[in-house]
């Protein structure tokens, strides 16, 4: 049971500044994922929580008070690391004992039963007896989650716990992850990866970082839904989101977008920018459908790879302007010829417009009208 | 058939090592078991058993003395080189401050000295110290080759540490010592008794700080002692004392390796973190 406020929070080596004042409400028991690409500064900003960085600026607190300069141990925290760290020179028992062990008032009798309840819910009762250079990847990995539970700690950290293990493994330790998290309700847990499918399953909310900023912050769907920013649309969703550049005009209805050498499309949506202002246009593969006759087109293009993966059909258009393909994903499975022609289809709220500073221009429902 | 000549070779190239290192000692052994004129008597077998030389030389107070001193001297070397390089190491591998990469090639620098070229100033620091004709004087000296590789192991050894496992120690409410006892030097072992058995040998088998910085009988450690083994007269030379002295010197290394060398168990750390 805890929460994290954390404020204007700044981390610099030397003259790197690597986080750039990071705000965030963490509230009691929710699971908060941290995802950004590599070097963007999501495992910096864990272990300035986790109490393993000096703070160079701002203020943490947990439940109210300030543990800037607290010890690991004194924020109640536990900490699970993406190479495991086990003490190779102690048994399972031993590594997820150790910590009890170093708190004077448990008892023997105590440590026991708390170190078999953990070794219980995550399976690991045979291998209690041996070292870790004795299991597998995905055994280490329950061992080291293991040692965090035993702590009972206020807040659970996780810092890329799956990308050591193999697909089949990291989808069910995944799911796993899930389970302790309902388990463990009221326990708050900040989870860094940099995988977002991980993101999506796993959090209550998602932290989006990029480059030592915080991006957007919200419920997955949300974040998928309505990206405040190119960024978020461009990182969440596989295939990501197609993005063209567009003009954009004020019009009655709200926004006129005209994509590079595409129709004017009205959207009812706020535009405060100067008429012919630079902009995007963005929409994600699946939801693009084949143009129905009356319908506006977005977009026209010779098809130029299709690939089938079972239950949809990714379909990559040549539109002639700009190097990137559009991607369509559409369900089933889609028989076309490579070269042949095709018009594509959005539903006016699968809409994303972005202006020329990649902020999402956004409003009430949207509603197009061809020009 | 070029597979079998190829072993052959192999093993041919195997027996000419093992007699090459082995002989002297071997030699060493044969000469300390003979006794009178069978000292002169060029044979590669023993044909006499006489342990009239081992129990001279074992009643020899003298002697054993010196073999004290030797025990001691290069104990308390080991002791405070593994301390010292300990603590160092910790410093050089964990600790990022100005000019650490300039002080490992410092330290390192330090044991390209020739021993000899040191000889004088070493001299006059040690008087200036007040430790000319003292056991400590020797283990002041020694220092100055053992640090530098013990320091250069255990520092690279310590890098190699995924440093994980401390800041799971630290999360886990270890104190610095706590890490340091039971998590550091349980993972250290290895490198520990490595270059702690290196550093002995080295101080055990040193001879011209020895020779310099002690001039006292009782004082001296056993290279000197052997060195200086004289008998009645000076035309004749004990060589079947001075070999089975030798000899005795000898087995306590031997058996220090044979020791440790089980409890040498590399690939300690593998399984902690990945792979
Ligand atoms: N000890 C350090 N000294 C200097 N720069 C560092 C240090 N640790 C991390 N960085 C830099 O901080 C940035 C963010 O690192 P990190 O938080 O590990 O990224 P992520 O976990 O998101 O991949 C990187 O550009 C990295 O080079
Ligand atoms: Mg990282």
């Amino acid at each position: 049971m805890a929460n994290l406020k954390l404020t204007k929070i700044r981390k610099s080596y030397g003259a790197v500044n690597v986080l750039h004042g990071i705000d965030l409400d963490i509230r009691s028991g929710e699971f908060v994922v941290f995802v950004g690409p590599s070097g963007c500064g999501k495992s910096t900003l864990l272990r300035v929580i986790a109490g393993l960085e000096d703070i160079t600026a701002g203020t943490l607190e947990i439940d109210g008070r300030v543990v800037n300069d607290a010890t690991p141990k004194e924020r109640g925290i536990a900490m699970v690391f993406q190479s495991y760290a086990l003490y190779p020179h102690m048994t399972v028992y031993d590594n997820m004992a150790f910590g009890l062990k170093l708190e004077k008032n448990n008892s023997k009798a105590e440590i026991d039963k708390r170190v078999r309840e953990a070794a219980k819910i995550l399976q690991i009762e045979p291998y209690l007896d041996r070292l870790p250079k004795a299991l597998s990847g995905g055994q280490r990995q329950r061992v080291a989650i293991g040692r965090a539970i035993t702590r009972d700690p206020k807040v659970f950290l996780f810092d890329e716990p799956l990308s050591n293990l193999d697909a089949a493994l990291r989808v069910q330790t995944r799911i796993e992850i899930a389970r302790l998290h309902e388990k463990m309700h009221g326990t708050t847990m900040i989870y860094v990866t940099h995988d977002q499918v991980e993101a999506m399953t796993l959090a209550d909310r998602i932290v989006v970082l990029n480059k030592g900023n915080v991006e957007q912050v919200g419920s997955p769907m949300d974040l998928y839904n309505r990206p405040d920013n190119l960024f978020v649309a461009r990182f969440l969703g596989s295939p990501s989101m197609n993005i063209l550049p567009a003009r954009l005009d004020a019009a009655p209805e709200g926004v006129a977008v005209t994509p590079e050498g595409g129709a004017r499309l009205s959207l009812a949506l706020p535009y405060r920018g100067a008429a012919g202002g630079n902009g995007y246009l963005g929409v994600r593969p699946e939801d693009l459908v084949p143009v129905q006759p009356g319908q506006p087109e977005l977009f026209r293009g010779q098809v130029t790879l299709t690939e089938s993966l079972g239950e949809v059909t990714l379909v990559y258009l040549d539109t002639g302007r700009g190097a990137e393909p559009v991607v369509a994903k559409l369900p089933g499975e889609v028989r076309l010829e490579r070269g042949s022609t095709m018009g594509l289809a959005a539903r006016p709220e699968a809409l994303h417009v972005f202006d020329a500073d990649g902020r999402a221009v956004r409003g009430a429902r949207a509603e197009a009208v061809a020009a | 058939m070029p597979a079998i000549l190829r072993q052959t070779g192999f093993y041919l190239l195997v027996a000419f090592i093992v007699l090459f290192s082995v002989f002297p000692f071997y030699y060493a052994m044969l000469t300390s078991l003979k006794s009178g004129t069978g000292l002169f008597q060029v044979n590669y077998l023993p044909r006499e058993i006489a342990w009239g030389n081992y129990a001279a030389i074992l009643s020899d107070a003298t002697f054993l003395r010196n073999l004290a001193n030797s025990v001691f001297v290069a104990s308390v070397v080991v002791v405070i080189s593994l301390f010292l390089a300990v603590t160092a190491a910790y410093a050089l591998s964990r600790i990022a401050f100005r000019g650490r990469t300039l002080l490992l090639l410092t330290v390192l620098a330090v044991s390209m000295f020739p021993q000899i070229a040191v000889l004088a100033g070493l001299f006059e620091v040690i008087r200036g110290l007040g430790l000319y004709n003292t056991l400590y004087s020797l283990i002041f000296a020694y220092m100055i080759f053992t640090l530098p590789f013990t320091v250069w192991v255990l520092t690279t050894f310590m890098r190699d540490l995924p440093i994980e496992i401390e800041e799971a120690a630290i999360v886990d409410g270890a104190s610095p010592f706590t890490i340091v006892t039971k998590v550091f030097l349980p993972l250290m072992w290895p490198a520990l008794v490595t270059t702690g058995l290196l550093a002995f040998i080295a101080a055990w088998n040193e001879f011209l700080f020895a020779l310099t910085f002690v001039s006292n009988n009782d004082t001296r450690t056993v290279p000197v002692a052997i060195a200086l083994l004289s008998g009645a007269s000076a035309q004749e030379i004990p060589w079947g004392i001075i070999m089975a002295a030798s000899v005795v010197v000898t087995v306590p290394l031997i058996v220090l390796v044979l020791i440790f060398q089980r409890k040498i168990i590399s690939g300690l750390t593998a399984g902690g973190v990945k792979g």
